[in-house]
């Protein structure tokens, strides 16, 4: 019944010299996920690369290491989207991984995949497992290591609808403070039960006014926490980190401009009033009208002081990883810890001198970093830095 | 393969919560094999809990007699009473030792999601017995769930006006913590230094 159970770690460890100071992962186990029925990887605490043609299982991997991150991984799957499944369509097998990292010389085990009773089946939740121990909540993962991630996906961040964005920024707060999604789960789950009441008029006022100080209080927590760390990531963005551009963040939100001009505490009660008042309205509208769920992460591109949606794609792909990257650089000089960054298909789209740095920065960094790419020869520069693998038909197979 | 009296037997013992119908077949071969040991007495235990245990008018728990042993005992305070979401919790606290007032289970916390309601919940009672004139004080212990802290903050409304103190477990329990499985030294600490969230009349 303990299909995840921890691995064990008896590999000798020989990699080229790693220097994390972050949270690495030194192996990874998949079964039954996505193209992969069976897959073992020992990238041994190194950054990766892995190359290999179009549909070859890249991707596949990467969202696997998404599942360290509390949330749904990086293509906000639904929890049986990864199963595997044969050319017919079928289920081929429930999917799990289990993903070895080591903090700090102590080696965890994370184990993930549908929870299963006691007869084989799926439960329709997903489980997390620390070493073994299932955890009270999926959102403790943020304080084992903190990932992010970059994706072709995520080509549209800021063009795209303001929801993008404001997931974007609440994994880089996790970083920075992890209870910030369990914050976020705790408003978004008052959001829906009072939507939900005021759609059926069912609810009395009294259970409305329970509902509506949760969301006060884990509101207001919410935005103060992305007030700070957008603070941060405009300091650190706008001294620019080499060739990569400087960007200049803002968040845009009612909420947000309260907390300028007034205590914590005075924002919360202004917000309990505010979503009092706006009951009939937000019945109508079947939303709340106000809330940090309407706030917005401004971009711009700092030299020319234009907003990022209007630079080129390349320039907008450089904006996201600046800011990435000034984001790491902020965890590792505070914690020491830097992220787990997955960057997917972002090295084809960088000039040799932004590639060079790019490498430059994640060794600097000292954190690992799992790069992709169609492209051998663009990580030339990652040579003696990093593990090569080469993935083809979901097998991955070292260099 | 087996006589329909087993059957029957493994039919019921699968829906027991944990077990499927292969756990339960397993169960049931493990009663058969040990039945003077086992089986029997456990027949007469179930009998015997199925005729006798009932759920207290009083506070919800479930006793051999009603109202149960907790409400009847003189020695528990009757002045103070902490507020569990299930028995599961009343039983909890009650293994800490920590607690020598009464109880009252509230059978569940509000979720529009699940279509539970204050109407579902045991609050109108928690009403009737909190406005007793001799009743000093009410200790809210859902869990710290968000669901928890909703349901605590509609009953701390419902309070409002009555003459008792209403207070709360201490901060310190883990977030999405359930108290079922919280130990009980961890409990006995949050309920020493819990703390008011409303105190009228002639309270505290
Ligand atoms: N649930 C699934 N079961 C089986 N195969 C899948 C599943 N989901 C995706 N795939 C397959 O995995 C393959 C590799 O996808 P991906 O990792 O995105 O490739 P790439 O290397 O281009 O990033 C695709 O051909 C896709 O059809
Ligand atoms: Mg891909
Ligand atoms: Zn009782």
């Amino acid at each position: 019944m303990n299909r995840l159970a921890s691995v064990p770690l008896d590999t000798a460890v020989s990699a080229p010299a790693p220097v994390h100071a972050g949270a690495a992962v030194v192996r990874l186990t998949l079964t039954d996920f996505r193209c992969y029925a069976r897959l073992r990887l020992d990238p041994e605490a190194t950054s990766a690369v892995l190359t290999g043609p179009n549909g070859a299982g890249k991707t596949n991997l990467l969202e696997a290491l998404s599942y360290l991150a509390p949330g749904r991984g990086l293509r906000r799957a639904r929890l049986g989207d990864p199963d595997r499944r044969l050319p017919d369509g079928s289920v081929a097998g429930r999917w799990s991984a289990a993903i070895v990292i080591s903090t700090g010389g102590d080696c965890v085990t994370i184990g993930t995949g549908h929870e299963i009773d006691g007869e084989g089946q799926t439960n329709g939740r997903r489980i997390v497992r620390r070493d073994g121990a299932p955890l009270s909540a999926h959102r403790d993962l943020a304080a084992l290591a903190a990932v992010v991630w970059l994706t072709p996906d995520m080509d549209g961040l800021f063009r795209d609808g303001a929801a993008g964005r404001r997931a974007f920024l609440d994994r880089l707060v996790c970083g920075f403070a992890a209870e910030h999604a369990g914050e976020v789960a705790a408003y978004q789950h008052c959001l829906r039960e009072r939507a939900r009441l005021l759609a059926e008029k069912a609810g009395d006022a009294t259970w409305l006014d329970a509902l509506e100080d949760g969301m006060a209080r884990h509101g207001v927590a919410v935005a103060a926490a992305r007030l700070a760390a957008v603070a941060r990531l405009d300091r650190a963005t706008r001294a620019g980190i080499g060739p990569f551009p400087s960007a200049r963040l803002e968040m845009a939100g009612e909420i947000e401009d309260w907390l300028q001009r007034m205590p914590a505490l005075a924002a919360e009660d202004k917000l309990r009033a505010a979503l009092a008042a706006g009951r009939d309205m937000d019945a109508a509208t079947g939303g709340a009208a106000v809330g940090p769920h309407r706030a917005d992460l401004v971009v711009f591109f700092a030299g020319r002081d234009v907003p990022a949606v209007q630079c080129s794609t390349g320039e907008q792909k450089a904006l996201l990883l600046s800011i990435v990257l000034a984001h790491a650089r902020e965890l590792a000089a505070e914690r020491g810890t830097p992220p787990i960054m997955l960057l997917d298909e972002v090295v084809a789209h960088l000039d040799g001198a932004r590639r060079a740095a790019l490498f430059d920065e994640i060794a600097a960094l000292g954190a690992q970093a799992w790069l992709t790419g169609t492209d051998d020869e663009l990580f030339a520069g990652l040579r003696s830095r990093a593990r090569f693998f080469r993935v083809l038909d979901a097998t991955v197979t070292p260099r | 393969m087996t006589g329909p009296e087993i059957e029957r037997l493994i039919q019921l013992l699968a829906r027991l919560p944990g077990l499927g119908p292969r756990s339960a077949r397993r169960a049931a071969l493990h009663l058969l094999k040990r039945r003077e040991v086992l089986f029997l007495p456990l027949v007469e235990a179930m009998t015997a809990a199925a005729s006798s245990v009932r759920t207290c008018s009083v506070c919800g728990n479930l006793d051999s007699c009603d109202p149960c042993t907790i409400c009847a005992n003189p020695k528990r305070d009757p002045s103070q009473i902490c507020v569990v979401e299930e028995i599961a919790d009343l039983w909890a606290i009650e293994r800490s030792a920590a607690f020598r007032g009464r109880y009252h289970v509230l059978g569940g916390v509000l979720s529009a999601l699940d279509g539970v309601g204050p109407d579902d919940l045991s609050i109108a009672a928690l009403v009737r017995r909190a406005g007793d004139p001799a009743m000093k004080e009410i200790i809210l212990a859902t869990n710290a769930t968000v669901e928890g802290q909703t349901t605590a903050h509609y009953v701390v409304d419902r309070l409002a006006g009555l003459p008792v103190r209403v207070t709360r477990l201490a901060h310190g329990l883990p977030v999405g913590g359930e108290l079922d499985y919280l130990d009980d030294g961890t409990l006995a600490a949050a309920l020493q230094s819990r703390r008011a969230i409303s105190s009228a009349g002639g309270g505290g």
